[in-house]
């Protein structure tokens, strides 16, 4: 951490967006984590994704968990609501958010611990309940907070910092979150905000539960020659297979693309994701293919990036469970509890 | 593009907006610094290293440093980088055993300096030390020049004129007061001396020939007329008093009129207020003081009834301005009625007592043909400095003038090429302290800038020697010092150290930092995280960086130097190092630095 606040006084040319706020009206307190910290880029990279996309603060809820992942949601959008809650409980409450209130916008940040430790299960069923989230995992294959054991994460071979090799098999949650059901599955990197801050967009236009995996390095713990996780290994071994561009639904499409390699998704709010670059063999609304595809690159050594698979018609868990569309609290109170005759009355359908 | 080259003295210095702007250079951050702890004394000795006279400077000083300062490109006003130069001046302790002095054994070389203004008076000290004999003629009978018969007291007091100019004199100049040097040849010829500085300034106030011009004994010439005010002979003028010309003597001329008694004071402008010379405070205090300042009005004839004065005529103009130039036409007449008008148009060099043929060539305008680097006229040991060799600028001109007359006057007497300048350099020192610990003051402070306060409107007009800025109080001193954004601790970088982790470039407040594929500069300028489209501001560029072969650039625009950068970079790839610019004077003396 620093021992002074980031001085408000900002770039003369910062531009405003359509609200009428600048990018820094969208940071939050100054960053406590280690100087170097891959998911302080995340966050920067959040931070220019709110402001792109001209949401105003108070209509987003932040969510976390423990980890130095979960103490992310401080360092951007002040003015948004937030819960930190027990260690890998984020999926249930913004499960229970969602379902109370389905008009703002959620964003759910966690780390490798936190989502693929003891907090797996809640993952898996938030996922299944297709919750409208944005899920953020920070992945950087240590718990840094415990001072950088390994975590379910960390690739078999790779190096702790005192040289031991981890013998366990990693678990990656972009397969996860594809064998699960989930609708929308990126992997992105910390350190290339050119693809991340397009797919962060994008997975908070998507209705339904948009998963991203961002490999975030830990400086302190895990950025040595041998690991897998580090700045200079991520960027070797990276292989973007479809880079997404985010287009607003409001917006022409203006960038020229090759007809050949784009294919166009549309999402629920008509904006749309112009997906190029995608690999000959790959098709990103192939569930199976996608699976299959990103184990063929890992077991070749590679990292595989970009908008891994896309749902075009997702519904999400309002939809499904078929819930009132308004907000719990805007409902009038006989609504939300219409009594203990009408509990009667429902609980004799039952005898 | 290259990797920038942060080893040369030019590109740090460039960031110091305020010091590269200074003529005399003078390390502004470094006594700003300073003064915040409380240490006056060596605050002003750095100040004196450069522009020998803090304590005038820092009243009268015409601050090129303000308008370039960092800070207002970052909240819209400089630093009061003037004001806080006073401060030190006013609270120093003794410095008179600080000041060099003349060694007892003399090199055996004679300097003559013509005219004891701030050009001559630098020059005698920096080649005191160094064991010259230095004798200054002086027309009238005390040192100063302009400084002190131009400048009215209530601006300048005479004790801190007569106590810096002392500082010089008492390392042993031989004063010849009352002497105007009457033929150059004459003392050329003498044999007397190695070496001739001229620094007689501009002393002719520009006439205005009109109808009426020479028939009225109530029409001066500014700089007489306050030469004369200075020296007593002049101790009343008209009630209804016109000044023609808005440049700072028309500024002293309005304000000591005032003080003589006049009840109404107009100063007559033929431009608009944008290309007034005087700088805007000057204007400011004389508004304040009751000066009416007129616009548009270009005179055509002074008005006299029965050989009395009565007024002034003038053409009326309108003005637009078309593509960034003043455009003027004629829309009518009119007459201001007054007792006594005072011309300050501005003023000629004279050199009626320069001979032609000596082998010392006359340019455009009749003004010596003078080196811009050496100072040296056509005629090998011949100098000028001051107003004299261009034509009218300023005090710190003028003394920078004197320091690189000095260089060359030593060079010279030295037999070495006078074109052989001593080299600049540039030392660089880690300010780091601890993890989050800064030899400086980091933090951004957003304080305004403090507003002088002034002697009350009646007691200041009671006589000329009042003065009316009552200097900064200890609480407006540590509010001002902290505005200062330590332009001169740098942002350092080490390209082989640098891990690309963007840390550095997410906590900047303002924007300065980019990691990017090279190019082009105007390319690269459009590329940044905030468009750098101030040109007279450098960028900095890296190497290429080991992961992805990108550079880092800096654009330095406006950087609070704050350091957060080098707080949030994990592998020290950043770090804030303290730029010290050493600017070498005659002898090559190493810049007085405080560590």
């Amino acid at each position: 951490m620093t021992y002074i606040a980031k001085p408000k006084v900002h770039h003369p040319a910062l531009q405003k967006n359509a609200i009428g706020l600048v990018r820094r009206d969208y940071e939050g307190s100054v960053t406590t984590l280690c100087a170097g910290c891959g998911h302080d880029s995340v966050t920067a990279a959040i931070i220019q994704a709110f402001w792109e996309l001209s949401v105003h603060p108070h209509r987003v809820a932040k969510l976390s968990g423990i980890g130095c992942s979960s103490k992310t949601p401080t360092y951007f959008l002040r003015e948004a609501h937030g819960f930190n809650g027990v260690h890998g409980r984020m999926p249930a409450l913004v499960t229970g958010a969602n379902a109370a209130n389905g008009d703002l916008l959620y964003i759910g940040v966690s780390g490798d611990g936190d989502s693929l430790s003891i907090g797996l299960g809640q993952l898996c069923h938030a996922i299944r309940r297709n919750v409208n989230a944005l899920y953020v995992l920070e992945n950087n294959g240590v718990y840094g907070l415990t001072k950088g054991q390994f975590s379910a994460s960390a690739d078999p071979g790779s190096l702790s910092k005192r040289g031991e090799a981890n013998t366990m098999e990693a678990i990656d949650g972009c397969l996860l979150a594809l064998t699960m059901g989930a609708t929308f599955v990126a992997r992105s990197f910390s350190g290339d905000k050119e693809q991340l801050v397009p797919l962060l967009k994008a997975g908070l236009a998507h209705k339904g539960f948009a998963f991203i995996s961002i490999v975030s390095p830990c400086v302190t713990f895990n950025d040595h020659e041998g690991s897998t996780k580090s700045y200079a290994y991520t960027r070797e071994h990276m292989v973007e297979v479809v880079e997404a561009d985010f287009v607003m639904p409001t917006k022409a499409i203006t960038t020229q693309y090759d007809p050949g390699t784009t294919r166009s998704v549309t999402l629920h709010d008509g904006s749309r994701v112009q997906l190029t670059k995608v690999a000959d063999d790959y098709d990103p609304t192939d569930r199976d293919r996608a699976y299959g595809y990103v184990r063929e690159k890992h077991k070749a050594g590679q990292i595989v990036t970009g908008l891994l698979y896309i749902a075009p018609d997702s519904s999400d868990m309002h939809e499904q469970a078929n819930t009132v569309a308004a907000p719990l609290h805007d409902l009038p109170y006989e609504t939300l509890c219409p009594g203990s005759a009408a509990l009667d009355k429902l609980q004799t359908r039952f005898r | 593009m290259r990797p920038t080259d942060v080893g040369h003295p030019d590109y740090f210095h460039r960031v110091v907006d305020c010091q590269w702007a200074c003529p005399a250079h003078t390390n502004v951050p470094e006594y700003i610094r300073l003064i915040a702890q409380g240490r006056f004394t060596e605050a002003y000795l750095v100040n004196r290293a450069s522009n020998v006279f803090p304590g005038i400077l820092g009243r009268t000083c015409d601050r090129p440093c303000e308008p370039a300062c960092r800070r207002t490109r970052v909240d819209g006003t400089p630093v009061a980088i003037c004001r806080l130069k006073r401060v030190a001046a006013d609270h120093r302790d003794e410095v008179a055993h600080l000041i060099p002095t003349a060694p007892s054994e003399k090199n055996g070389k004679k300097v003559a300096l013509i005219g004891a203004g701030p050009a001559s008076l630098t020059v005698a000290n920096d080649l005191m030390p160094l064991g010259y004999a230095v004798t200054i003629f002086e027309k009238l009978p005390r040192a100063g020049g302009l400084m002190r018969i131009n400048i009215p007291s209530f601006r300048l007091p005479e004790p801190v004129l007569d106590e810096e100019i002392g500082y010089i004199v008492n390392m042993g100049v031989e004063m010849r007061f009352g002497t105007p040097v009457t033929s150059l040849k004459a003392l050329l010829d003498s044999g007397e001396f190695d070496a001739v500085f001229v620094g007689s300034g501009a002393p002719r106030g520009k006439e205005l020939d009109i109808p009426g011009r020479r028939d009225s004994d109530q029409i001066f010439l500014g700089i007489e007329w306050l030469e004369s005010v200075h020296f007593g002979h002049v101790d009343s003028v008209g009630s209804h008093v016109v000044i023609i010309g808005v440049g700072n003597t028309a500024m002293d001329c309005c304000r000591s009129a005032k003080r003589l008694g006049a009840t109404d004071v107009k100063v007559v402008a033929r431009k608009t207020r944008k290309y007034f010379k005087a700088s805007p405070w000057e204007l400011e205090d004389a508004e304040e003081e009751g000066v009416e300042i007129l616009e548009n009005l270009q005179p055509i004839r002074f008005v006299l009834e029965q050989g009395r004065l009565v007024g002034m005529e003038f053409d009326r103009f309108r003005s637009i301005e078309v593509d960034g130039t003043l455009q003027q036409e004629v829309v009518g007449r009119e007459i201001i009625p007054c007792d006594t008008v005072i011309l300050a148009i501005g003023q000629d060099n004279a050199f009626p007592w320069i001979e032609r043929g000596i082998g010392l060539e006359f340019g455009k305008w009749d003004m010596p043909v003078v080196d811009r680097t050496t100072f040296m006229s056509t005629r090998p040991g011949v100098f000028f400095g001051g107003d004299a060799a261009f034509g009218p600028a300023n005090i710190i001109w003028a003394v920078e003038h004197g320091h690189q007359a000095a260089i060359s006057i030593h060079n010279h007497c030295q037999g070495v090429p006078v074109t052989e300048r001593p080299p600049r350099g540039v030392t660089l020192t880690s300010t780091k302290m601890g993890l989050h610990e800064w030899a400086y003051s980091n933090n951004y402070d957003p304080s305004g800038r403090q507003k002088m306060q002034h002697v009350e409107m009646p007691l200041r007009f009671q006589n000329m020697t009042t003065e009316v800025e009552k200097g900064f109080t200890a609480e407006q001193t540590r509010t001002e010092v902290e505005r200062c954004l330590n332009c001169d601790v740098q942002t350092h970088f080490t390209d082989s150290l640098c891990i690309e982790c963007d840390a550095c470039i997410d906590i900047c407040p303002v924007d300065c930092l980019t990691i990017t594929p090279n190019g082009e500069e105007a390319d690269l300028r459009t590329r940044l995280m905030a468009p750098a489209d101030n040109t007279d501001q450098p960028i900095f560029v890296s190497g290429q960086l080991k992961q992805t072969g990108r550079v880092m650039v800096k654009d330095e625009n406006v950087c609070l130097h704050c350091g957060l950068c080098a707080e949030r970079c994990p592998t020290f790839a950043w770090d804030m190092r303290r730029a010290v610019i050493d600017l070498p004077h005659a002898g090559a003396a190493v810049a007085l630095v405080t560590r």
